[in-house]
């Protein structure tokens, strides 16, 4: 068996492959639904309805998409560079450490003010996290991704000790948890009683920026070049080493937002358990979006609604929630597959 | 076997009614060939005829669409390189695939001997390489490290690597790419042993000089398909490039000219970059000449054009550009000084493959007031410089948009040399601008170098191509180990004295200011 290129690809099977590797995974999750004994269809009702079926579920899944637009974002642009970065999660707590270092009472401003600057320290806290690697990486080579998926460990052990020590929350009953951000700090509802907040907004607009900048600026053709050919870059003159700074900076700083985000939008303090995963699970956002950053938006809403919609289900139909990464896992890897499908065609002999 | 004329000889090797389609690419059109014990017979076609496809269905990379193969009288099954070995068919790449870090020995036994064999019989295999050197005369030491071996010793070991494998057809691709003149008359003299010992042999070339030189029959293959036969004695050179080309070239050449004023002066250069040294260069290019540079590739060329392209950064000695030494270097200097650069790996170097036309023309001048302002790139005026180019350049391409990967070499160097060009540049540094270009795309760069050092353009020209070279050059200069030659005029230099040069023969290191 091998691959051959396609001259062109038809719109044919620019659609049909996508939506086959949709099915295939649907299939793939159906067996694995019937080996834990429910029946398919039914599962995959309840997950539809768990993730979409009433309003309150909708903005449960928009609620849970924010902070992987966030994290996808970061990835997605960091990808296109070529810098490979694994550590969304590091950035993001470290994100969130800036922002009860500042939001619990150390800055007494208004919320106009007080959240604007909440959202520029949690960017810098993450650029700075992610400029460590980076820097290692372009001075002396070090792979950045063992550095930055090494880093994730690194932060949540230091967010760990911050919480025992200087930042524990002293009425927090010896839980391992900061302090609650003041009113000022927290991000208003965008409806009344629900828990869908202003950052579903930022991360919108984070996306739009993102997208605005990856077309239009010289910065992002900058950072498509060296992503594309770092030595055809760095041979037309393009600086690849300050390049690849600047989308540290970026890339960091979106992740970064998205801890922010979750603190002063839906938890309000920071905990070990701000984040299951979404720094690691931009990453997969990223990848199905095809790094395009309006394509995060999409992808975020999906892989959302596939986590909120099998927590939903396991309540009624007993199939343990763990079906959701199966899901998740399944749909990119036949994604992938379909994307490189449509790329080249397989020859058997 | 032992007959007399070559028309009674049997046939070794018979491709029959080959067809081969990429897409909308015919790559191979039922092409019929005959290989016949004891002769060799030259593959002649550009870039893109067909050749590499077809030898590529010969050994089984690629299985062919329609046709047959057959080596003495038997079937070869089609899509097995390992059927194709076995058969004794022997390939030696343009592109050595040797390991550096082993010895002659270990080289040519890899692959032969089981995985699962404990012990290796190197005693025996030694006996064996040592007769076949002597027998064929290819001199090599089997337990030397390939890493330190010449580059024509390196070419022995590869053929040494087909016959241990006992191959009794031999296809040499381009063979000569990596030699001096001197070296490929000895390998002609090699192959002719060959065949007298009752091998034979398909010759790959596009120049039309070795085809007549070292083949007896040549099968000319033009745009995927076989368009003659030929045999050597009858056939002139002029009659081979029309058959090759399908219609005549008139060859660019330069008229004289007085050059101007220093523009491109080199001090005692010295660098180092991987295996590549520069060891004192001194040169001085003037306004309106083109300054030729020979060697065998290796000896540090490429090193100088990245030090003139402002990508590496030399040791020891100074750079001046209209006689002012810079103090720092950088591609994005070099390209505001007027430097028009035309880089010896277009694909790697020159264009970034995956983005789009307008995205390339751009990449030196993007953030120009030309084309953004405030951080931000009018991709409108991209575009229109993009077509001005492709209009002005004769690029062959669906439109701007798309991505240059899809662009032929000719087409792809056109981009380059528009891009370069825009900019009236008061030097140009040309590394190799007609590797694998087929002729009419060689022609169309070499008018456009003469154009520019008619404008009064300063011109360093790196080439491997002799006969380019002595056409287009003012003065010649050779590369030998990182020292340079002094520059002698066109007029007084022949190819065969290039050629010692290049074996490092004759260099005159005295003259090195800051020879070590």
């Amino acid at each position: 068996m091998r691959l051959e290129p396609r001259e062109q690809r038809s719109p044919a099977i620019l659609i049909l492959y996508p939506g086959l590797a949709l099915l295939a995974s649907v299939i793939v999750c159906a067996a694995l639904v019937m080996l834990s004994g429910a029946s398919p269809l039914s599962v995959f009702g309840l997950m539809v309805k768990g993730a979409a079926g009433t309003t309150f579920a909708f903005l449960e899944t928009l609620t849970r998409a924010t902070p992987l637009i966030f994290t996808g974002l970061a990835a997605a642009v960091a990808f296109r560079a070529k810098l490979w970065n694994i550590g969304g999660e590091a950035q993001l707590y470290i994100g969130a450490v800036m922002t009860v270092v500042l939001g619990t009472g150390f800055l007494p401003l208004p919320q106009p003010i007080l959240i604007p600057v909440l959202m520029l320290a949690a960017m810098l806290g993450g650029a700075m996290v992610l400029s460590i690697p980076t820097f290692l990486k372009t001075r002396f080579g070090v792979d950045e991704v063992v550095t930055t998926l090494l880093l994730n460990f690194i932060a949540i052990l230091f967010v760990s000790m911050l919480l025992e020590g200087v930042l524990k929350d002293p009425t927090g009953l010896g839980w391992p948890q900061s302090k609650k951000v003041i009113a000022e700090a927290q991000l208003p509802k965008l409806i009344q009683g629900k828990r869908l907040h202003f950052g579903f907004v930022v991360a919108i607009a984070a996306a739009i920026a993102v997208w605005i900048i990856d077309r239009q600026s010289t910065l992002g053709y900058e950072m498509r070049a060296v992503g594309h050919s770092p030595k055809a870059a760095s041979f037309a003159g393009i600086p690849v080493n300050r390049v690849l700074a600047k989308t540290a900076l970026l890339s960091g700083g979106l992740a970064g937002l998205a801890g922010m985000s979750e603190v002063t939008g839906l938890k309000g303090n920071l905990t070990l358990d701000l984040s299951p995963g979404f720094g690691y699970t931009g990453i997969v956002v990223a990848m199905l979006a095809l790094m395009h950053p309006l394509g995060v938006i999409a992808a975020a809403i999906f892989v959302a609604a596939v986590f909120v919609g099998a927590d939903a289900m396991s309540r009624t139909a007993g199939v343990p929630s763990y079906i959701a990464h199966v899901m998740v896992a399944t749909s990119l890897l036949t994604m992938v597959s379909a994307i490189m499908l449509t790329r080249y065609r397989v020859r058997w002999r | 076997m032992g007959k007399t004329t070559a028309g009674e000889r049997e046939t070794v090797l018979r491709l029959s009614g080959i067809t081969k389609q990429f897409g909308a690419l015919l790559a191979n059109d039922d092409i019929s060939l005959s290989l016949r014990r004891g002769e060799i017979l030259g593959l002649l076609g550009e870039n893109g005829a067909g050749k590499t496809t077809l030898m590529n269905i010969l050994f089984g990379h690629y299985v062919a669409d329609a046709g047959e193969i057959e080596v003495e009288g038997k079937v070869l099954p089609p899509g097995l390189p390992a059927a194709a070995l076995a058969a004794g068919i022997g390939m030696v790449h343009q592109h050595f695939t040797l390991a550096e870090n082993l010895t002659v020995l270990d080289n040519i036994v890899l692959g032969t001997e089981s995985l699962w064999q404990l012990s290796s019989n190197s005693q025996k295999a030694r006996t064996r390489i040592r007769q076949l050197a002597q027998e064929f005369g290819l001199e090599v030491d089997p337990d030397a490290i390939v890493a330190s071996l010449s580059v024509g010793e390196r070419q022995r070991v590869e053929i040494l690597k087909a016959l241990y494998r006992k191959a009794k057809i031999l296809v040499l691709d381009e063979p000569t790419a990596v030699l001096t003149p001197q070296e490929s008359a000895a390998l002609f003299e090699t192959l002719k042993r060959f065949v007298a010992k009752g091998l034979s042999i398909i010759f790959i070339s596009h120049k039309l000089g070795e085809i007549l030189a070292a083949c007896s029959r040549v099968s000319v293959l033009r745009g995927g398909r076989l368009v003659a036969e030929r045999g050597v004695a009858g056939v002139t050179r002029s009659e081979l490039a029309e058959l090759m080309l399908g219609r005549s070239i008139p060859q660019a050449k330069a008229e004289i000219q007085k050059s101007g004023e220093v523009v491109l002066g080199l001090h005692g250069i010295h660098a180092r970059h991987n295996s590549q040294v520069l060891d004192g260069i001194t040169l001085d290019i003037r306004a309106g000449e083109i300054l030729g540079i020979a060697g065998v590739s290796g000896n540090g060329q490429s090193l100088l054009a990245d030090v003139v392209s402002g990508v590496a950064v030399p040791t020891a000695g100074t750079l001046a550009l209209k006689g002012a030494t810079l103090s720092r270097t950088g591609p994005r200097v070099m390209v505001n000084l007027g430097v028009a650069r035309i880089p010896e790996d277009r694909h790697a170097e020159g264009l970034i493959s995956d983005m789009s036309i307008t995205e390339n023309v751009i990449s030196e001048s993007y953030r120009s007031a030309e084309f953004a302002q405030r951080g931000f790139i009018s991709w409108k005026k991209a575009r229109g410089f993009a077509l001005k180019i492709i209009t002005a350049y004769e690029v062959k391409c669906p439109s701007p948009e798309a991505r240059v990967r899809l662009l032929s070499g000719g087409n792809m160097q056109k981009l380059i040399l528009g891009r370069v060009m825009a900019n009236n540049p008061c030097l140009i540094l040309a590394n190799q601008p007609t590797r694998g270009l087929d002729v009419g795309a060689v022609n169309y760069v070499h008018e456009q170098l003469l154009a520019a050092r008619k404008r009064g353009a300063a011109i360093l020209l790196i080439s491997e191509d002799l006969d380019e070279l002595l056409s287009l050059s003012d003065r010649v200069a050779v590369m030998f180990r990182g020292q340079i030659s002094n520059a002698s005029p066109r007029e007084s230099t022949s190819i065969k004295d290039l050629g010692l040069m290049m074996a490092g023969h004759g260099l005159k290191t005295g003259n090195q200011s800051h020879a070590a």
